[in-house]
C-alpha cells in the first residue's frame, strides 16, 4: 500500500465533509463537520448571543449588570453526569456566587438516530422503534405512529381497538406523571415523594406487563389496531388501579400541597407566561400551567377520546408549584377517562380486519392459502402504504408529540420525523431561570419533565 | 490526684469513644431502617440479623477503597479536612453525662465517677466552641477540594453555620441564666425535681422544656441545621451540588465525614435531652430496685429520650423537603435570631423581677 502523506489525508478526508471548498486543517473541519463546540455557551463579549441564551428575544426583561468581575462568574457544567438533570441533559451555567445568571441546555448525549432508523423498518416494525423515544410514555409515541401510517393507510379502526388505545394511552399518562410528581419531589428533597410515586407507578407497569408482556417498551399499539386483547380479569387490575391511585395522590396531597417549604421552593419559581410559551412552542402541562387552555385531546381528538368526559386542567401563574398542580389534576381526569373507557369498553375485534394491514389469526394460515400469503408479505416486505405525507399528533404527558410521515408507496417510510415535546419545552429553560438561584435550576428542570431520549432521539 | 484517678479519666475517655462508635454504627443503620419504613421499602436487612451490621459492612468496604486525591487539590488541607471533621464531633459528646455518678472504691478509697468525658465548667461555651470548628472541616474541605460543586458546598456551609451558630448560642443563653450555670451535670442537677405550680407539686419533672419551651425550638431548629440534617442539607445536596463538600472524598476520608455528620446528630440530640429534657434524670427506684439496676436505669432513661429525638430527626428527613439557600438564610437570620433575642430579653427580665422584685416597688 502506497504511503500517503498528511497533506493528502487531508484532502480526501477534507472532500468527504466539505466538498468543493479547500481543505482546511484537519483540525479545523473535524471542529466544522462535528459541530464540536458548537452548543457550548457563547461569551458574554457577543451580545447577542448572550441576549439569545438569555431567552430575552420574546420578552426583553433582561437587564445586563456589568457591576459584577469577571472574576466573580463562575462556569458550571451541570451533567451529563449529574443527579437530578433527568438523563444525561448537559447544562452551561454562569453562575454568581449562587445566582444564576445564564443557562444553555446542550443536548444529544442520547441521541441514536431513531428517526433515521425509522426508515429502514416497515411500518409494522415501526412501533418498536418510536416506542424508546419517550420511553416514560412509550404508548403515546406507538400511538403517535400508528395514527400517522393509518392517516396513510385511510383504515379504520374498530371501535374495542380505539378504547384499549384511549385506556393504555391515559393509564400510561398517569405513570409517567406520577414519575414527574416523584422526582420533582426528590429533586427539591422530598424524598419520601419519589418512593411513593414510584411505588404507585408498579401497579400500573404491573397491568401493562400483564397486557402487552413488556413494562416498558410495548410494542402494543400497531398500525391496524392494538398487538393483543386485554387480558382476562382485566377489570379488575383497572378496578385496582383506579381504587389505589387516588388514595395514594391524597397521601401526596398531605405531603407536599399545602407543605410550606414545598410551597417556599416551588411558588413563583421558574415562571413562564402564556406569551413566551406560545412563542417557544412549549405544549403539554408547561404551558396549561401558564394558563392557557389547550390539549390537543380536546381540540384534536384522536381515537375517540372526544366521547369521553374530561376536563382539561390549567394553573395560572406558570410557575413550578402550578406545573405540580396541572399534573396532579391530570392524572385524577386520566383516571376519569380510564374508569369511563373500562366501563364503556365495546365488544369485538381489537385489530382492523384488513388484511393487507393487519396479520391473519394463525389458525387461518393453517385453513387458507390467502391468509397464509398475507402473512408472509406483512412479515417479509410489509404492507404498503400509498405515497403521502401527513403531520399526525396527540397530547403526550409532555405536550404535542408528532409524527411527520412520508411514504413514497412502498413498504418502509421515506421519512419520520417526530416532533418530542421535550425538545420544545427544554428551550424554556433559559427565560425560566434568569437571576435564579442553583437550587432553582433543579426545580424547573423537574417541573418541565424532559425524558431526555425524547429530545434527542 | 493519684495514678487512679489518671486511669479512671482514660478509661472514661475510651469509653465515650467506644459509645460514640458504636452509637454511630446503630444510628445508620437506625436511620436507613426507619426511613426505609416510612418509604415503603425493607431497607438493609442481609448483614447480620436485621441488617444491623450492614453499617460495619459499610465501614470496612470504605476502610479498604481506593482514596483518590484528585490533582487539583490543596493537599494540606484536603487531608486535615475530614480528621477535623471527626475529633470536634468526639470532643463535643465528651462534656455531655450519659448517667448518673456513682461511686466506687478502687485503692483504699472511695472515688466519685461521672459518666461524662469531663465535667467542665464552661461546658456549654465549649459544646459552642467545638460545633463551630467543626464547621472549618466543611468550609476548608469545600474549598481544598479545587472543584466547583464543593466550593458551592463549602460557601454554602460558611453561611449556614455562622447564622445558625448565632442562633443556637442565644437560644442556649436563657438555659444558663434560668439554671444559673454553665456546667451541664449542674443544668441536669437542676431539672431532676418535680414541677411546683402556685404552690402544688403536681409531679412534672422540672424540665426547663416548660418554661423555656421557645428556647427549645430554636435550639432544636438550628441543632438540625448545624449537623447539615435534612430540610437544612444544603451544604451536600446531592440534586443540587452533588455531594457538596465531600464531593472529591473517597474512601475513609469519605467516612470520616459521614462518622463525624452521625455523631453530631446524636450529641445533638443528647444536647437537647440535657439542657431541656432532664438528661439522665428520671425515677430510678433507689432502694426498691437492687442497687446495680438503680444506678443504671438512669443511663436507660437517657437513651430513651435520646431516640427518640434520633427519630424526629429521621423522621424530618423523610418528610421535608429541602429549603433553598435564601430561604435558609432568612429562617435563620429574619425569625430564629430576632424571636430568640426578643425570649431572651423577656426571660432576662422575669428573672430579675424574681429576684429584685419590680423595679417601682
Amino acid at each position: 500500500m502506497a504511503e500517503t502523506t498528511t497533506a493528502e489525508r487531508n484532502e480526501a478526508a477534507a472532500e468527504i465533509w466539505v466538498s468543493g471548498t479547500e481543505a482546511p486543517e484537519v483540525s479545523e473541519w473535524m471542529a466544522a463537520s462535528t459541530d464540536e463546540g458548537a452548543q457550548e455557551m457563547g461569551r458574554r463579549e457577543t451580545p447577542d448571543r448572550a441576549v439569545e441564551q438569555r431567552g430575552a428575544r420574546v420578552v426583553d426583561d433582561w437587564v445586563i449588570d456589568d457591576a459584577v468581575a469577571d472574576d466573580e462568574r463562575m462556569m458550571v457544567n451541570m451533567g451529563p453526569q449529574h443527579p437530578s438533570t433527568h438523563g444525561v441533559l448537559r447544562l452551561n451555567l454562569e453562575l454568581e456566587g449562587e445566582i444564576v445568571r445564564r443557562i444553555k441546555p446542550v443536548i444529544g448525549y442520547l441521541h441514536t438516530g431513531m428517526e433515521k432508523t425509522a426508515e429502514t423498518l416497515t411500518f409494522l416494525q415501526g412501533p418498536t422503534n418510536v416506542t424508546r423515544m419517550d420511553y416514560l410514555a412509550p404508548l403515546h409515541n406507538e400511538l403517535c405512529y400508528s395514527l400517522a401510517v393509518e392517516k396513510l393507510l385511510g383504515v379504520d379502526i374498530p371501535p374495542r381497538a380505539q378504547a384499549i388505545r384511549v385506556l393504555m394511552t391515559e393509564l400510561n399518562r398517569v405513570s409517567s406523571h406520577l414519575v414527574a410528581t416523584a422526582t420533582n419531589g426528590m429533586d427539591i428533597g422530598a424524598l419520601s415523594m419519589m418512593m411513593y410515586g414510584f411505588r404507585e407507578r408498579e401497579l400500573i407497569l404491573a397491568f401493562f406487563e400483564k397486557t402487552t408482556g413488556l413494562r416498558m417498551n410495548h410494542n402494543y399499539i400497531r398500525p391496524g389496531g392494538v398487538a393483543a386483547d386485554l387480558p382476562d380479569g382485566w377489570e379488575d387490575d383497572v378496578e385496582e388501579i383506579l381504587d389505589r391511585i387516588p388514595k395514594a395522590m391524597e397521601d401526596y396531597e398531605d405531603l407536599l400541597k399545602e407543605n410550606s417549604i414545598w410551597k417556599g421552593r416551588t411558588k413563583g419559581i421558574g415562571i413562564i407566561t402564556a406569551e413566551e410559551c406560545l412563542a417557544y412552542g412549549i405544549t403539554g402541562p408547561t404551558l396549561r400551567a401558564a394558563g392557557v387552555d389547550w390539549d390537543l385531546r380536546r381540540s384534536q381528538p384522536y381515537s375517540g377520546i372526544e366521547s369521553y368526559d374530561f376536563d382539561v386542567v390549567t394553573g395560572r401563574r406558570g410557575d413550578v408549584y402550578d406545573r405540580y398542580r396541572v399534573r396532579i389534576g391530570e392524572m385524577l381526569q386520566s383516571l376519569r377517562i380510564v374508569r369511563q373507557a373500562a366501563e364503556t369498553m365495546p365488544r369485538g375485534d381489537y385489530k382492523t380486519g384488513d388484511r393487507k394491514v393487519s396479520p391473519p389469526p394463525r389458525r387461518r394460515i393453517n385453513e387458507s392459502m390467502e391468509a397464509l400469503i398475507h402473512h408472509f408479505k406483512i412479515y417479509t416486505e410489509g404492507f404498503k402504504v400509498p405515497e403521502g405525507e401527513t403531520y399526525t399528533a396527540i397530547e403526550s404527558p409532555r405536550g404535542e408529540l408528532g409524527c411527520y410521515l412520508v411514504s413514497d408507496g412502498g413498504g418502509r417510510p421515506l421519512r419520520m420525523h417526530t416532533r418530542g415535546p421535550s425538545f420544545s419545552n427544554l428551550q424554556a429553560l433559559p427565560i425560566m431561570m434568569a437571576d435564579s438561584l442553583v437550587a432553582d435550576t433543579i426545580a424547573c428542570i423537574a417541573s418541565l419533565d424532559p425524558v431526555m431520549g425524547d429530545v434527542d432521539r | 490526684m493519684d495514678w487512679i484517678d489518671v486511669l479512671l479519666v482514660v478509661a472514661r475517655v475510651v469509653a465515650v469513644f467506644a459509645l460514640l462508635m458504636g452509637v454511630c454504627t446503630l444510628l445508620v443503620w437506625f436511620e436507613r431502617k426507619v426511613v426505609a419504613d416510612m418509604q415503603n421499602r425493607v431497607g438493609p436487612d442481609r448483614a447480620g440479623p436485621w441488617g444491623i451490621l450492614q453499617t460495619v459492612a459499610d465501614g470496612v468496604k470504605l476502610f479498604f477503597k481506593e482514596q483518590v486525591t484528585p490533582r487539583k487539590v490543596e493537599l494540606g488541607l484536603y487531608l486535615a479536612a475530614p480528621m477535623l471533621a471527626a475529633v470536634p464531633a468526639f470532643l463535643m459528646f465528651m462534656v455531655v453525662p450519659f448517667g448518673r455518678p456513682f461511686t466506687i472504691t478502687l485503692g483504699g478509697e472511695e472515688r466519685l465517677v461521672p459518666l461524662q468525658g469531663a465535667d467542665l465548667n464552661v461546658g456549654l461555651l465549649y459544646v459552642l466552641a467545638m460545633s463551630s470548628v467543626a464547621v472549618y472541616a466543611v468550609v476548608l474541605a469545600g474549598w481544598s477540594s479545587g472543584s466547583k460543586y464543593p466550593l458551592l458546598g463549602g460557601v454554602r456551609a460558611t453561611a449556614q453555620a455562622i447564622s445558625y451558630e448565632a442562633a443556637m448560642g442565644l437560644s442556649l443563653v436563657p438555659v444558663v441564666l434560668f439554671t444559673g450555670s454553665m456546667r451541664i451535670s449542674e443544668i441536669v442537677a437542676a431539672q431532676s425535681s418535680t414541677l411546683t405550680f402556685l404552690g402544688w407539686n403536681i409531679g412534672f419533672p422540672a424540665w426547663n422544656v416548660v418554661v423555656l419551651a421557645p428556647s427549645f425550638l430554636i435550639f432544636t431548629i438550628s441543632a438540625v441545621a448545624e449537623t447539615n440534617r435534612a430540610p437544612f442539607d444544603l451544604v451536600e445536596a446531592e440534586q443540587e451540588i452533588v455531594g457538596g463538600f465531600h464531593t472529591e472524598y473517597s474512601g475513609l476520608r469519605f467516612a470520616l465525614f459521614f462518622l463525624a455528620e452521625y455523631i453530631n446528630m446524636f450529641t445533638m440530640s443528647a444536647l437537647a435531652v440535657t439542657l431541656f429534657f432532664g438528661g439522665w434524670s428520671g425515677p430510678a427506684w433507689d432502694g426498691v430496685l437492687p442497687a446495680a439496676v438503680s444506678a443504671l436505669l438512669p443511663t436507660v432513661w437517657f437513651f430513651v429520650k435520646v431516640l427518640v429525638f434520633l427519630f424526629i430527626f429521621v423522621w424530618l428527613r423523610a418528610t421535608l423537603p429541602r429549603l433553598r439557600y435564601d430561604q435558609l438564610m432568612t429562617l435563620g437570620w429574619k425569625r430564629l435570631i430576632p424571636s430568640s433575642l426578643v425570649w431572651l430579653f423577656f426571660i432576662g427580665g422575669a428573672l430579675a423581677v424574681r429576684r429584685f422584685g419590680l423595679p417601682w416597688s
